[in-house]
């Protein structure tokens, strides 16, 4: 069937921090862009980031970027490429400078140097004392860095398409990428956006956990479309969970409330992070934290009717710290859980937060794939970044502030590579033509469905599914019946019926297809979690508790055709330094 | 044409803590606002993710012509 077609040099699909910095690159380049977004680019998940930008500066203590490799390395778990951390640190103060000329409004030292806080893993020395490394602007620093970031987009005459959804990739028959078919939610259109670069910056995917932090539009757009193009999904079993996230709602109370003294409690009224961290107790690192809290409520000390989930107490403090210091999240309290925490302790539950896998993609920002001839070859015209991309930088977990950091550093060079590319391939190729009749077929098929499934209901099952089988802890039997739970649930999926069938501004539409790409990432997800024999980072087997390097210290990747697991090796050896070997991870 | 529907997709933020506020007063007050009150909600859709939620959350005043809608959206 023949669909409207636009050309241009390179299509963004996504227009959070990622999306908009390779989009600045380009457009200042003279190029041609055209940046898609399900919402306002200033709307994009980014906007949640509070606490700030990683990058060694030195302006509070002193500092060096090989640390910061290192801390990145360690946090990881060792899975992390060891050549993309060191890519990533070393320009990691130049990219905040960057930022810096641009416009964004970082806090300020007396001396007007960029002002820097401690956060948890930053260390000075390799392991040694804390490192002050994370640069801020107040608690905004995501929301003041897609402002920043979209006020020169439209100054470099970068051309937004706004509340437009990528619907598939374009890939010939050589398995070139040449666009992506897009659906414009004003008007119901499908056009197919003809591209020499496509890139994808669409985010995470967390809405596949019903206990998730990310808010409702991170539902894994990009990565589906990649799988259902073909291109594999690199490491889908690791899953960041924030320890302290509102039971029932998801929204997260910041490490600051235990930072300032807040600490939790089982039903028993017991203390119980003492027994797991003896020394660093309730602030332990996320994943230490976030098991803990998993296992009081598997040995039955959960609060509750159904006890199923913790307390995080505040009282202590006093009112007036309270009031002053912890305001928003006092209201967070109030407003989410019922509970003033001046007198009472909020509920919480571990909240999943941060997708570590995705796309694999080398440090160009270029995907990679064992598709031709060798395991990591470049499909060309397509690159990744942020979140939904996995260079690798975060390995089995990220450190807090390396995901802002991620972004720059990995959009500017994704931008550099592609005008490099670009220069190169001077003209686009032939669309095939066939080009849109997959995202066609799926619209009909919708827009045809009788007696079918409830997106909601189905939306809620996949949720449940992921939470219960695939949450926190891992446990072998439960990872084998999710395998097929969330198979039953893939074919419900493909059966949705929306009774809204108009063209113009069709909302069910759009969630719809929403949740066929929740689908394909909790598939991923499962299918890898369930193979991954050991436990490392955020990725913990109940049967396997220990990290196995001797068997697993390589990359999973998942290819959706058949279910099919591929491996392939973790880079170990950085670019100029020497190599980080695995030892145990204590803190 | 199809107003609920965008309302109801500009109520799709970047932070959860909107997505649910406001989705929560799209039940429970949207159908039952006058003209000049989806007006003021229009408004304070179209502002910053982090300025509306303070605004919230934080009961910061803002444009006092925006008020009625503002203390609904305070109070879900």
């Amino acid at each position: 069937m023949a669909i409207v077609r636009r050309k241009f040099d390179a299509v963004i699909v996504g227009a959070g921090g990622a999306g908009m910095r390779a989009a600045l690159q380009l457009s200042e380049a003279g190029l041609k862009v055209a940046v898609l977004s399900k919402v306002f680019p200033t709307r994009s998940h980014t906007v949640a980031a509070q606490g700030g930008i990683a990058a060694a500066l030195g302006n509070v203590t002193e500092d060096n970027w090989h640390w910061h490799m290192y801390d990145t390395v360690k946090g990881s778990d060792y899975l992390g490429d060891q050549d993309a951390i060191e890519f990533m640190c070393r320009q990691a103060s130049e990219v905040v400078y960057e930022l810096e000329h641009y416009g964004m409004p970082f806090d300020r030292l007396e001396n007007g140097k960029i002002y820097q806080r401690p956060f948890g893993g930053q260390s000075q020395n390799f392991g040694g004392a804390q490192a002050t490394r994370s640069c801020a602007a107040a608690d905004r620093t995501g929301h003041a860095m897609l402002h920043t970031l979209y006020q020169r987009n439209v100054q470099a005459n970068t051309q937004f398409f706004v509340e437009w959804m990528g619907l598939d990739l374009i890939r010939d028959e050589e398995g070139d990428v040449c666009g992506v078919t897009a659906l414009d939610i004003e008007t119901g259109e499908v056009m197919a956006l003809q591209a020499r670069a496509t890139l994808f910056a669409t985010g995470g995917g967390a809405r596949i956990f019903s206990a998730s932090t990310n808010a409702f539009i991170n539902t894994g757009d990009g990565l589906a479309m990649s799988a259902r193009a073909g291109v594999p999904l690199e490491d889908m079993e690791f899953w960041q969970f924030h320890p302290t996230g509102v039971y029932g709602v998801g929204v997260l109370i910041s490490e600051a409330v235990r930072g300032e003294g807040g600490y939790l409690l089982n039903k028993d009224g017991e203390r119980f992070m003492e027994r797991y961290a003896p020394n660093a107790k309730d602030l332990a690192s996320r994943d230490v934290v976030s098991r803990a809290l998993t296992t009081e409520i598997k040995e039955g000390r959960g609060c509750g009717r159904d006890a199923d989930y913790l307390l995080l107490k505040l009282d202590h403090l006093g009112a007036d710290v309270i009031k002053t210091r912890l305001p928003g999240i006092r209201e967070i309290a109030i407003k989410f859980a019922h509970a003033d925490p001046i007198h009472d302790p909020i509920p919480v539950v571990p909240t999943a937060h941060y997708m570590m896998g995705g796309i694999p993609t080398n440090f160009y920002g270029q995907v990679v794939a064992p598709y031709k001839t060798g395991p990591e070859e470049v499909v060309q015209g397509f690159y990744a970044v942020g979140e939904c991309a996995c260079v690798s930088v975060h390995g089995g977990n990220r450190l807090g502030t390396n995901s802002l950091l991620d972004i720059l550093v990995f959009g500017r060079a994704a931008g550099n590579r592609m005008i490099e590319d670009l220069k190169k391939n001077r003209h686009h190729k032939h669309l095939p033509a066939d080009a849109s009749d997959k995202a066609l077929a799926r619209l009909s098929r919708l827009n045809d469905q009788k007696d079918g499934e409830s997106v909601a209901q189905v939306g809620d099952l996949l949720r449940k599914t992921m939470q219960t089988y695939c949450g926190v802890f891992r446990f072998p039997d439960m990872l084998k019946q999710g395998v097929e739970k969330i198979g039953e649930v893939a074919e419900r999926a493909m059966r949705t019926e929306i009774k809204d069938k108009s063209r113009v501004f069709n909302t069910a539409r759009v969630e719809a297809l929403e949740l066929e790409n929740l689908v394909e990432v909790a598939v991923a997800t499962m299918v890898s979690a369930e193979a991954r024999t050991e436990s490392r980072g955020a990725h913990a087997r109940d049967d396997f508790p220990d990290r196995d390097d001797d068997k697993w210290l390589k990359h999973t990747l998942y290819f959706r055709e058949g279910q099919r697991l591929d491996y392939k090796p973790v880079r170990l050896k950085p670019l100029t330094v020497e190599s980080f070997p695995p030892k145990a991870r204590t803190y | 044409m199809k107003k609920l529907e965008r309302a109801r997709w500009r109520c799709r933020r970047g932070l959860l803590e909107l997505d649910i506020v406001l989705q929560r007063f799209m039940d429970e007050y949207y159908a039952k606002l006058d003209e000049a009150e989806l007006e003021q909600f229009e408004t304070l859709l179209d502002l910053p993710d982090n300025d509306l939620w303070d605004m919230i959350n934080l009961k910061e005043t803002g444009n006092g012509n925006l008020q009625p809608v503002l203390r609904l959206l305070q109070k879900v």
